[in-house]
């Protein structure tokens, strides 16, 4: 019994030896990381700072006005002015939607309203109905 | 130690002879010395117990601090210099106030040599030489081969020369990392961003410290380490200072001035949006200051806040809303306006000698900017409650704004007092101060009386403020100012849908020996907008301007400071999203859809 728990504990002892090397390598590997981590990071945040900077120059009020001058033939833009204002209710309403239904397939929409099914026909259809079928002809193969 | 027998001589007789088994005193001490040793080995592992729970709580002790102390510690930011620089290079960025940059850092490099390490120092002068100008082969060559272990050659390089410099290939020549201030927008706002240079120089690295404007007078906020991450709101809108300052140069041009000033605030919040000085100079190149002559002529010269000026006729308002105030006259009364007024061996006349008089309503005397009116109301309202209102509108004191010209720009005062000094600063003249100082003034007058500190900075809370005038006063004036776009001197500063209100103001400028030039004016306009709700007040000033169009040039500010003032607001107000009240007619029946 007791010559195997010496073997035992040497075995533990062993293994616990290798976790902790691993672990020490381990450790200064993340911090490796991590130092690694953080020189990307203060580089991109510097490269982020110059491309704001970059921005800011290529956004500058004097270099805009000069190219909306040189492009106003394409984009016509001028300053802001007070004439631009204006009431909501001097704004044009948008078009009423049209109230008649939208012909998908002509000749269906005939050929249904020539039939005796007005579940579909309305007021408005009524006026079509003039529509006499040119679509028996239209639908023969030339 | 001290053995006790098993079998006791003196016991085993005494048992024999009682006839006892003396066996049992053996097996009765084998017993007790093995109780004995087994008490003894219970306390000794006791102890080891005991020992070894000490360690581990001491050693779970050390990793549960040390997680405590990485779970509480702040996420510190990597920098970007390397480690250990002692010389701190960061600088927070300042924008404007919708978060546009006005000033940020720019990673570059700075030149300097070892002369010791270099190869060959004749071949490095005279390529130095070719690649800057102002450098001289000769001299280079001297300095190098001197003896000197260590020189600056260059603050800043742009990539370009730095790959030039890499071209020379010596050894000698080394680069350091430098945090440059770079101003993106040039021009724009460069008398409120100043400019900024080295401090201390490392080789790693190197201090970035204001030299002028808000970058010096906010240098302790911008180099602190705590708050470099997050950038200084300034309360300048940059596309509305551009704007001014894009008309104001226009102004200038046309009207032949030598200088332009613009201030726009906003009378609720206090807030500068925009100042604009011309001429103007580039911050990243900042020029040096003029050595000899007048330092107003140099185009560091902040004309909104260091050019103190007599202020003209804008100063008639404040005796006349003082006056009101102090219930002394209404709009309607008449006073004497009776010209030339005669106040002991002084002469008080208007405008190219005309008289407005015998009498005018109060109205009118700011209508018509009549000098003896406002001296007459001057009089009533007296020296000593003169000078306490006029320092309650701050104007005997440098205006408190986050610059550091601020301090310096303190406004002229009579040093005595005198009768005749009431009346000639009732019209502005005798006392000079900034256009800074009159927005303020006139921003009170804007704000329903309640007088706000000024400042460069957003603000997210509005201070208290001071109230010098009852509202209904302060509504009484701005309407009288109105009167003057509509019916008086300013009449060209009427911009449709804005309710523009304002004074004109024209003082002729001292001349060096004393007394007063008569062909070189500053003309003022303060104006306010909409008087019905004023939301902001403009002060334009042109310098020496004329304008030339008619047979005979023509220096009041009527005709050249308030043409200018109402572009610019024409301009700047649709982008302060201020919305014009239009004239509405119905639209007719016939095209109007249906509802």
């Amino acid at each position: 019994m007791r010559p195997f728990l010496f073997i035992l504990s040497a075995i533990v002892l062993m293994s616990l030896a290798f976790w902790a090397y691993r672990e020490n390598y381990a450790t200064q590997r993340a911090l490796k990381d991590v130092s690694n981590l953080n020189r990307e990071i203060a580089a991109l945040r510097e490269a982020l700072s110059q491309q704001n900077a970059e921005w800011a120059y290529l956004n500058r009020p004097s270099r805009l006005r000069d190219l909306a001058a040189l492009n106003f033939d394409s984009l016509g833009l001028l300053p802001m002015e007070p004439s631009q204002f204006n009431r909501v209710d001097q704004v044009a309403f948008p078009q009423p939607p049209s109230t008649e239904p939208t012909l998908a397939d002509p000749v269906d929409t005939v050929g249904t309203l020539d039939g005796t099914d007005s579940s579909t026909g309305s007021s408005t259809n009524d006026g079509e109905g003039h529509v006499e079928p040119p679509t028996t002809t239209s639908e023969e193969p030339l | 130690m001290i053995r006790t027998p098993l079998r006791p001589l003196a016991r085993i007789l005494a048992a024999r002879q009682n006839g006892e088994n003396p066996d049992h005193i053996e097996r009765e001490n084998i017993r007790l010395r093995a109780e004995d040793s087994r008490a003894r080995a219970q306390n000794r592992a006791e102890g080891r117990l005991l020992l070894l729970g000490v360690a581990f709580f001491a050693a779970f002790l050390v990793v549960g601090t040390r997680m405590g102390q990485l779970a509480a510690s702040v996420p510190e930011e990597p920098r970007s210099a390397g480690a250990g620089t002692e010389i701190s290079g960061r600088r927070a960025d300042i924008t404007d106030r919708n978060g546009r940059i006005l000033a940020t850092n720019f990673s570059t490099f700075a030149l300097y040599a070892h002369p010791k390490q270099m190869v060959d120092p004749k071949h490095v002068a005279v390529e130095l030489a070719k690649l800057f100008p102002d450098m001289n082969a000769a001299d280079m060559e001297r300095r190098f081969t001197d003896g000197r272990s260590f020189m600056w050659l260059r603050k800043k390089l742009s990539p370009e020369q730095m790959q030039a410099v890499h071209d020379i290939g010596d050894p000698g020549l080394l680069f350091g990392p430098r945090d440059m201030r770079l101003y993106p927008n040039g021009n724009l706002a460069a008398h409120i961003l100043g400019g900024a240079s080295f401090g201390a120089e490392g080789v790693h690295s190197a201090e970035v410290i204001g030299t002028a404007g808000i970058e010096r007078a906010m240098d302790a906020r911008l180099r602190d380490p705590a708050q470099a991450a997050t950038p200084m709101a300034l309360s300048i809108d940059l596309t509305i200072q551009s704007t001014m300052a894009e008309v104001l140069d226009a102004g200038m041009t046309m009207m032949n001035a030598k200088g332009a000033a613009g201030v726009l605030m906003d009378v609720h919040t206090g807030e500068i949006i925009s100042m604009v000085s011309l001429p103007d100079f580039d911050p990243n190149d900042r020029p040096a200051p003029l050595l000899k002559g007048d330092p107003g002529d140099s185009p560091l010269f902040n004309r909104s806040l260091q050019g103190v000026y007599e202020l003209g006729s804008t100063a008639k308002i404040f005796a006349v809303s003082q006056a009101l105030e102090l219930g002394l006259v209404n709009p309607d009364t008449m006073v004497d306006a009776n010209a030339p007024m005669r106040w002991g061996k002084f002469k008080i006349g208007e405008f190219e000698g005309h008289n407005y008089g015998p009498l005018l309503s109060v109205t009118e005397v700011i209508e018509k900017s009549s000098n003896v009116g406002t001296a007459h109301i001057a009089l009533m309202v007296g020296a000593d409650r003169q000078q306490e209102f006029l320092k309650s509108l701050g104007l005997f004191d440098p205006v408190p704004i986050e610059l550091i010209e601020a301090p310096g720009a303190a406004p002229l005062i009579p040093k005595r007092w005198s009768d005749i000094v009431t009346i000639t600063t009732s019209y502005g003249h005798g006392m000079s101060v900034s256009p800074m100082h009159l927005a303020v003034a006139y921003s009170a007058i804007a704000n329903g009386g309640v007088l706000l500190p000024p400042t460069l900075l957003k603000r997210d809370k509005i201070p208290e403020g001071t109230r010098i005038l009852s509202a209904k006063t302060a509504k009484t004036a701005a309407a009288m100012l109105r009167r003057v776009v509509t019916n008086g001197t300013a009449s060209l500063g009427e911009v449709e849908g804005y309710e523009v209100g304002g004074k004109t103001g024209t003082a002729d400028k001292v001349r060096p020996g004393g007394g007063y030039d008569k062909d070189r004016n500053i003309n003022t306009f303060a104006a306010m907008f909409p008087v019905s709700d004023p939301q902001y007040v403009l002060v334009v000033t042109l310098d020496e301007a004329s304008e030339n169009t008619g047979p005979k040039p023509r220096r009041t500010a009527g005709w050249t400071t308030v043409p200018v003032a109402a572009e610019v607001i024409r301009r700047v107000a649709p982008l302060l999203g201020l919305r014009p009240q239009i004239e509405y007619t119905p639209l007719n029946a016939v095209s109007a859809p249906k509802p």
